[in-house]
């Protein structure tokens, strides 16, 4: 068995010095009928690397990966190239096999780089810090909610028509939880501006997105206005964290919380996870925030150096009056994430979210000019909405069939499987003309 | 001095390397390195990107108005960056890593390939599902596995980390009241004094009241203390319970616990933080468990990534089994489909933790994991992670204070009482630090008095452990004799003991540009 380092003649000398006969000796405070004898049925005995390999490859082999074909699949997770040194840097063992830096004096490689991402998404949030990272994107969503009760003292909160149909439920899930009143707008492909009238005296704080769920971008600026005037917060949430080169970015709106999926940067699909949650606010909540936080400071020679910090929040100091339960959080993903964007720059990022855009507009154009098919979203960054004469799970069939992968129908996402003759697609820098003319000619002979 | 055949002095004649300054400020092969922002520049990047074709926005004038600023870096700089900062970490690729709790074992390749494979890192989760039926064979298989091993008949597969597994639990638990029209009235969760700090967190994150339960003397829960807890158990919803619990010790009366709670019309959830003692000889599900979350970053060796991602699949009983979260994964006779939604299968569904399915890039390296060792080797991996740690408990009971009589599960727990007035658990592990390795878990569980919780896991030779006890042998006796060197310990590391006092005072959370000189007056 190659990761079991002990020999048999290690396990009787090891006894010996114990003074135990058998490792039996260990399990006796297990009750008896609770005691296993022999392996457990039903699962196969141990197999070499080629074994697994070929089984495992077998399975990744039944799957069509996002680079096989034309795709266009989008909603929270994006396809994006990812540079090969940041892949290099994140198995780089030392950042790999190590566990959340609590001994700072040898873990400054990873507190340094999760400083490094603070400051990077506090830059592209125009916001004034940023934690260490959440699960995800739906997950910091749900927290900034708590976050915003916790702040305000109030106990509503009113999700916008916009807002990524997962990321609400997960909200919805932990607020109800704690006796929290949920408010979801209907679902309006340009319908943020709805959460001014929604707002009230009780309302702790109002969450919109942009680009939002049907791609649409929006200045919400009003929004944030409305909100302060009622003394609640205004969080402000994304899932494509490219738009964040180009598109109006939290802070300039006047959002308190700014929080969102980082998966674009640095992250590959992965099928849904593992991803990375961006979570940022003003100065004055900091202490108010969940999960990890890394802070400058000195050591005993003065030489600089950063630690986690904060901690009185967190719950292995404050138990059941934590902020928050989290533990872990994606301290890789965060890597891969900071790592990437240090190779793109600021420039790199607004260059890159410039393509992201023309590929979209060149894709909007395309499936625009086919009778029947209409542009639901009024403004976009790298996604858009679209209907078509027929059901949408029907023509996402007959795309897939021709090799294309056209996008994600909006009835998958929203409850009771409304909007049946909707699709949401995207482009990015990895969509080419050619899939472009592909999709628009499959969609042609379709409808 | 000793001098070799040629004259040479075979010792530095710097006794004291660390009084050596240098003019890069780098020693050796450890090389400084500053912030990127220090170091990048807005004009350099590390990508070639395409030229963009000018045409014109449909951004509506939603533009940003102030660029990030942030600085870029060529290539062969970010490697380097980056490459130098990881060299101030410690690793298990390094060394043995005793995290007590946190299963530190060695984290094998084969998986990291695995999860790399385009068929897995490649697909998106909103994909049509006919066109990822790989994928969902793969989480029903990681799915079996789980359930067999536990002895429970469900699991929930999306919770994104061990905390966010006790929440699934402890969701579940509540819509289970809930259905029994008890929501209400049924609060109180016991959570032992020993608890991980997640725990009641958790509980209180669901709308539960925490209601802490006593250790006995042997590092157990204290009967007595459960019995008059439950004497009036009208509003009792449940217990949180580490097993084998977090003074590494595996609870006697588990059986007892779980039917009194049981018959309190409670629900008893197992936080499975310390499987890797029992997988494969003991069912938590013949316990009489109705949930509980496995870290598959700790059982089942997915890398800890300098914390996260981790993932935390969450087993449920028959009773809790219909509130699972969606999505989940059922096979018919077309394949598998997920079930995405709380309105058609998924009615009683306690309802959508997260985006998407899960952490299907832990699954996958989970599943390699297991498929590698089997079930034979599961059972030994138990074996042997329990074998290690009473070896160590073994050859530093003399020097060391263990904080209970007799044997250990994977952990082997040490109070301070052996030490001298003066030196602490902290200097302890700093001092551990200089003899390369990482310190052991330190002042948790909060039972014990300057707690130290060794966790070695079955990945250590026996020589690596007989080195490692070698060194902490003789930092015991040191702090036996109260040697005042440990207090400024770590002597060897990149840095000096760090000022945490500072950071959370005045906390500095990112760089900013260095504050102009002041201009002299015009």
């Amino acid at each position: 068995m190659r990761y079991l380092p002990l020999t048999n003649l290690d396990r009787v000398d090891m006894l010996a010095t114990i003074g135990a006969k058998t490792v039996d000796d260990f399990y006796q405070d297990v009750p008896e009928f609770a005691r296993l004898s022999g392996t457990i049925h039903g699962l196969p005995d141990h197999q070499g690397e080629l074994a697994v390999e070929r089984h495992l490859a077998k399975l990744a082999a039944l799957n069509t990966a996002a680079s096989d074909g034309p795709f266009f699949v989008g909603c929270g997770a994006y396809k994006h190239h990812v540079p090969a040194s940041v892949d290099m840097i994140i198995q780089r063992s030392e950042f790999l096999t190590t566990y959340t830096p609590y001994q700072p004096e040898i873990a400054q490689g990873t507190l340094q780089t999760l400083f490094e991402f603070q400051t990077q998404v506090a830059a592209m949030t125009a916001m004034d810090v940023a934690n260490a990272s959440m699960y995800d994107g739906s997950t910091a969503c749900a927290e900034a909610a708590l976050m915003a009760c916790r702040a305000t003292r109030r106990k509503k909160v009113v999700l916008s028509g916009g807002v990524h149909p997962h990321y609400g439920a997960a909200t919805r899930l932990l607020c109800e939880a704690q006796g929290i009143e949920v408010v979801q707008l209907p679902s309006a492909v340009d319908g943020e501006v709805e959460l001014i009238a929604a707002l009230d005296d009780a309302t702790a704080c109002v969450i919109g997105q942009s680009p939002n769920v049907f791609g649409t971008v929006t200045d919400m600026s009003d929004i944030a206005d409305a909100a302060h005037e009622k003394k609640a917060l205004f969080v402000s949430v994304f899932t494509e964290a490219v738009s964040l080169g180009l598109i109006t970015p939290p802070g300039e709106m006047g959002a308190d919380i700014a929080v969102g999926e980082g998966q674009s940067i640095g992250n590959s699909l992965n099928f849904g996870g593992p991803y990375v949650g961006l979570f940022a606010c003003t100065q004055k909540l900091t202490r108010q925030m969940p999960g990890r936080l890394c802070g400058q400071t000195v050591d005993a020679e003065d030489k600089r150096g950063f630690v986690l910090t904060l901690s009185t929040r967190e719950q292995h100091i404050r138990r059941d009056k934590a902020t928050s339960n989290i533990c872990t959080n994606s301290g890789l993903c965060a890597l891969a994430f900071t790592a990437h964007m240090t190779l793109l720059g600021g420039k790199g990022l607004h260059d890159l979210a410039v393509l992201n855009h023309e590929a979209a507009c060149d894709l909007a154009d395309a499936l625009a000019d086919i009778p029947g098919v209409e542009i639901l979203t009024p403004r976009f960054f790298n996604e858009f909405a679209l209907r078509t004469p027929l059901d949408a799970e029907a023509v996402l069939t007959m795309l897939d069939e021709r090799g294309i992968l056209g996008g994600v129908r909006a009835s998958r996402l929203l409850e009771g499987g409304a909007m049946g003759d909707v699709i949401i697609a995207a482009a990015t820098e990895c969509t080419s003309p050619e899939d472009i003319t592909a999709y628009a000619d499959a969609l042609r002979e379709i409808v | 001095m000793t001098m070799n055949a040629t004259g040479r002095p075979t010792t530095p004649q710097i006794s004291d390397a660390h009084a050596m300054t240098t003019m890069s400020g780098s020693r050796g092969l450890l090389q400084d390195v500053g912030l990127i922002f220090e170091i990048g520049s807005p004009e350099k990047t590390g990508v070639d990107l395409p030229a963009l074709s000018g045409r014109a926005d449909r951004l509506g004038g939603v533009t940003r108005k102030t660029q990030t600023g942030l600085p870029g870096l060529s290539e062969p700089e970010a490697v380097r960056h980056y490459v130098r900062l990881s060299q101030r970490n410690y690793a298990i690729d390094l060394g043995l890593f005793p995290l007590g709790s946190c299963t530190m074992k060695h984290n094998p390749r084969l998986n990291e390939k695995i999860a790399r494979l385009p068929g897995f890192a490649d697909i998106h989760p909103l994909q049509p599902q006919r066109t990822v039926q790989g994928a969902l064979a793969l989480i029903d298989e990681l799915a079996t596995w789980l359930k067999t091993l536990t002895g429970m008949p469900a699991v929930a597969m999306s919770p994104k980390a061990g905390a966010h597994g006790e929440l699934c639990g402890m969701l579940a638990i509540r819509a289970a009241l809930q259905a029994r029209g008890q929501g209400e009235i049924r609060k109180r969760v016991l959570v032992p004094e020993s608890a991980h700090g997640t725990n009641p967190a958790t509980a209180v994150q669901c709308g539960f009241v925490v209601d802490e339960i006593k250790a006995n003397a042997r590092g157990r829960v204290d009967m007595d203390d459960l019995r008059a807890k439950l004497e009036s158990s009208d509003d009792i919803a449940g217990i949180m319970l580490t097993n084998p619990n977090t003074c590494g010790l595996f609870e006697t009366d588990i059986k007892e616990i779980a039917d009194l709670i049981h018959n309190a019309g409670g629900y008893f959830y197992c936080d499975g933080a310390n499987f890797n003692a029992i997988v494969g000889r003991v069912r938590p599900g013949d316990l009489g468990v109705d949930a509980m979350h496995i870290n598959l970053h700790k059982t089942f060796s997915t890398p800890h990534g300098g914390g996260g991602p981790g993932s935390g699949p969450t087993v449920l009983s028959d009773a809790l089994a219909p509130y699972a979260p969606v999505p989940f994964v059922i096979k018919n006779d077309d394949g598998f489909r997920l079930v995405e939604s709380v309105a058609k299968d998924g009615a009683q569904s306690f309802g959508r933790m997260v985006a998407f399915h899960g952490q299907m890039g832990m699954f996958t390296r989970a599943l390699a994991y297991m498929l590698s060792h089997g079930t034979d080797g599961l059972k030994q991996v138990a074996e042997d992670a329990v074998l290690n740690a009473n070896y160590i408990q073994a050859r530093l009971k003399h020097v060391m204070t263990p904080a209970f009589d007799g044997y250990c599960m994977h952990e082997a727990l040490f109070s301070d009482a052996f030490t001298a007035e003066g030196i602490e658990t902290m200097d302890i592990a700093k001092a551990l630090i200089d003899e390369g390795y990482h310190p052991m878990t330190m002042y948790f569980p909060l039972v014990v008095h300057g707690a130290m919780l060794i966790e070695p896991t079955e990945t250590e030779s026996k020589q690596e452990l007989d080195r490692f006890c070698a060194s902490l042998e003789s930092i015991a006796r040191r702090a036996g004799q109260g040697d005042e060197s440990l207090k400024t310990a770590p002597h060897l590391a990149p840095m000096k003991r760090l000022d945490e006092t500072q950071a959370a005072r005045k906390p500095i959370l990112k760089w900013s540009p260095p504050a102009p000189q002041a201009v002299a007056a015009e």
